[in-house]
């Protein structure tokens, strides 16, 4: 904790908007909305279908600072439509990391901080949050060559679907124990698989394969952090701070594929066995 | 869920690839075709079904952690190989596309599959980036996280006119329970709202691809048939011109929005800078 250790005293970020998130991570009075609510761009989809739209479509997109560092800050509104991404949403995501590829192509140093609380595609604008999403993964490839591009899994709502996809590309990935992350969202799975394969209703079981804790000690993120406000923001500065890194996640080709290649999968998996075969220090 | 693994990917690789040197990937249900197509040096990917794969919830063709790690090395690899060639030298790379799903499973969600998917996207999109000429060549289906890794970040994206080519973000019964739907209404839905359909006339719209090839069979294609996709390839490389971007897609009809947020941001993006 970071407020002399009482925990009475700590904000948790878990519980904050998505505008709030962009707030809190960026330096005092540095946060400078993009097309904001007032610009009134709602989703041309929704309505048609019965779905009252949101007037920012379930986005947060703002330049800044941290650490007196030129940044752009997204953040995903899991309490919309469970943060799904439709063609609104993603565009806003998407054209805010083109501007800043672009930017850095021209000289000027702006990285990212994307703030993930998404269930992926919003199943109502189907195709073209696929699209979205397509374009927003191109961008983070292009931009994570010049400045970091952090990611954020705080929770509670996760990150799923294709936006699990984009979270493996980002530069550094942070999650606390609120967060979740997997491709299939439970529900898809038990559907495509059975119950046996993967029971959505049991949560610790879900928390155990795909939780900040168990995907920290497999590797799959680079910190697992405190949902503390100040823990969080200081987090996001250390690891922007590292430049970019020397390989990226999305790199690690011949390592993954000799360690899955070995796995036994005569019998069912285990978030234990997921440690053993995933952890840095098993042996190859 | 029982599901026939569909060959139509098999199909046009291998006519395809007639003239080609085919070798197995990292895994057996990636193949690799190298040759030529009109002079210039190419490499066709397709993942196809393996009833043998290692896990099991992969065996019909779908993108699961193994595949998405071999495509990722095998597009790596071409990228790595040709780092030092002129873009306009570069080999195309051409995904034939028929990937039912990505693997949905325990063991998959485990062991981290949406890391695998990254590791294919990250491949394709720094091929593509690097000058590579990237084409899909949509044959059968193209579904949701599979497209994502294996075809989504080609520079163009062409289709089989047929029935059976079909790009969605998620398969009909699971998207009915998630959104609390009957599959009819989500049919009914999908003719209004063109983002939902599952038909390639509504996609048509999206501007996503760049050209539908009429075929006579999509799967017993002619010899026609065949010299035709042949020429749509070459033609595609051709008119990217050296474009390494897949912005051209956001020109589609029922992309209004996609633009319009983008010109909003590029409006707002200066006014935007930290003083």
């Amino acid at each position: 904790m970071s407020n002399g250790n009482d925990p009475r005293l700590s904000i948790s970020f878990v519980e904050q908007s998505a505008r709030k998130r962009v707030e809190h991570i960026l330096d005092a009075g540095s946060m400078q909305e993009m097309v904001t609510p007032f610009d009134r761009v709602t989703s041309p989809w929704l309505e048609m279908q019965g779905i009252v739209p949101q007037f920012d479509d379930g986005v947060v997109t703002a330049r800044g600072l941290i650490d007196g560092k030129s940044v752009v800050a997204i953040a995903v509104d899991g309490s919309f439509q469970g943060g799904s991404l439709g063609e609104v949403a993603g565009a806003k995501i998407a054209g805010t990391l083109e501007l800043a590829v672009e930017a850095n192509q021209a000289g000027e140093s702006i990285a990212a901080v994307l703030i993930l609380e998404t269930g992926g595609v919003r199943l109502q604008e189907a195709n073209l949050g696929l699209a979205a999403i397509a374009e927003i993964q191109s961008a983070i490839v292009e931009l994570r060559q010049f400045q970091p591009v952090v990611a954020l899994i705080t929770g509670p709502v996760g990150c799923f679907g294709g936006m699990s996809i984009t979270a493996g590309l980002c530069s550094y990935l942070l999650m606390t124990r609120e967060g979740r992350l997997g491709l299939n969202g439970p529900q898809v799975i038990e559907q495509e698989a059975g119950i046996s394969e993967y029971d959505s209703q049991d949560r610790p079981f879900i928390w155990g394969l795909t939780g900040g804790e168990q995907r920290d000690a497999t590797g799959l993120i680079d910190d697992f952090i405190d949902s503390d406000v100040i823990e969080v923001r200081q987090k996001v500065q250390e690891y922007l701070s590292k430049g970019v890194p020397k390989a990226f996640r999305s790199e690690a080709i011949q390592s993954s594929l000799d360690r899955l290649k070995k796995v036994d999968t005569r019998s069912q998996i285990t978030a234990e066995m997921a440690r053993e075969i995933l952890s840095k220090e098993a042996s190859l | 869920m029982n599901m026939l693994a569909s060959h139509r990917g098999r199909i046009w690789f291998d006519l395809l690839a007639v003239q080609m040197t085919v070798k197995e990937g990292a895994v057996p249900s990636l193949l690799i075709g190298e040759g030529e197509l009109s002079g210039r040096t190419c490499s066709l990917l397709l993942i196809q079904p393996d009833a043998h794969n290692r896990y099991p919830r992969a065996r019909h063709g779908e993108v699961g952690l193994l595949e998405g790690w071999a495509l990722a090395e095998a597009v790596s690899h071409i990228v790595s190989q040709e780092a030092t060639v002129e873009p306009e030298h570069k080999s195309a790379i051409i995904a034939i596309v028929d990937v039912p799903s990505q693997a949905y499973g325990r063991r998959e969600e485990a062991l981290g599959i949406h890391q695998a998917l990254a590791g294919a996207v990250s491949a394709y999109a720094q091929a593509r980036q690097a000058g590579h000429p990237v084409i899909s060549l949509l044959v059968g289906k193209a579904m949701s996280g599979a497209f994502l890794a294996h075809g989504y970040q080609a520079n163009s994206i062409l289709a089989l006119n047929d029935s059976g080519v079909m790009v969605h973000a998620m398969g009909k019964a699971a998207a009915a329970r998630i959104t609390m739907r009957s599959e009819e209404a989500l049919d009914e839905l999908a003719k209004t709202v063109p983002p939902m359909a599952y038909d390639l006339k509504s996609f048509a719209t999206l501007g996503i691809i760049d050209h539908f090839i009429d075929v006579s069979s999509a799967i017993a294609p002619s010899s026609e048939d065949i010299e035709l996709v042949q020429r749509q390839l070459v033609q595609a490389v051709k008119n990217l011109g050296g474009d390494t971007q897949i912005t051209k897609r956001l020109q589609g009809e029922n992309r209004g929005a996609s633009r319009l947020v983008r010109e909003r941001l590029r409006a707002q993006w200066k006014g935007a800078a930290p003083k």
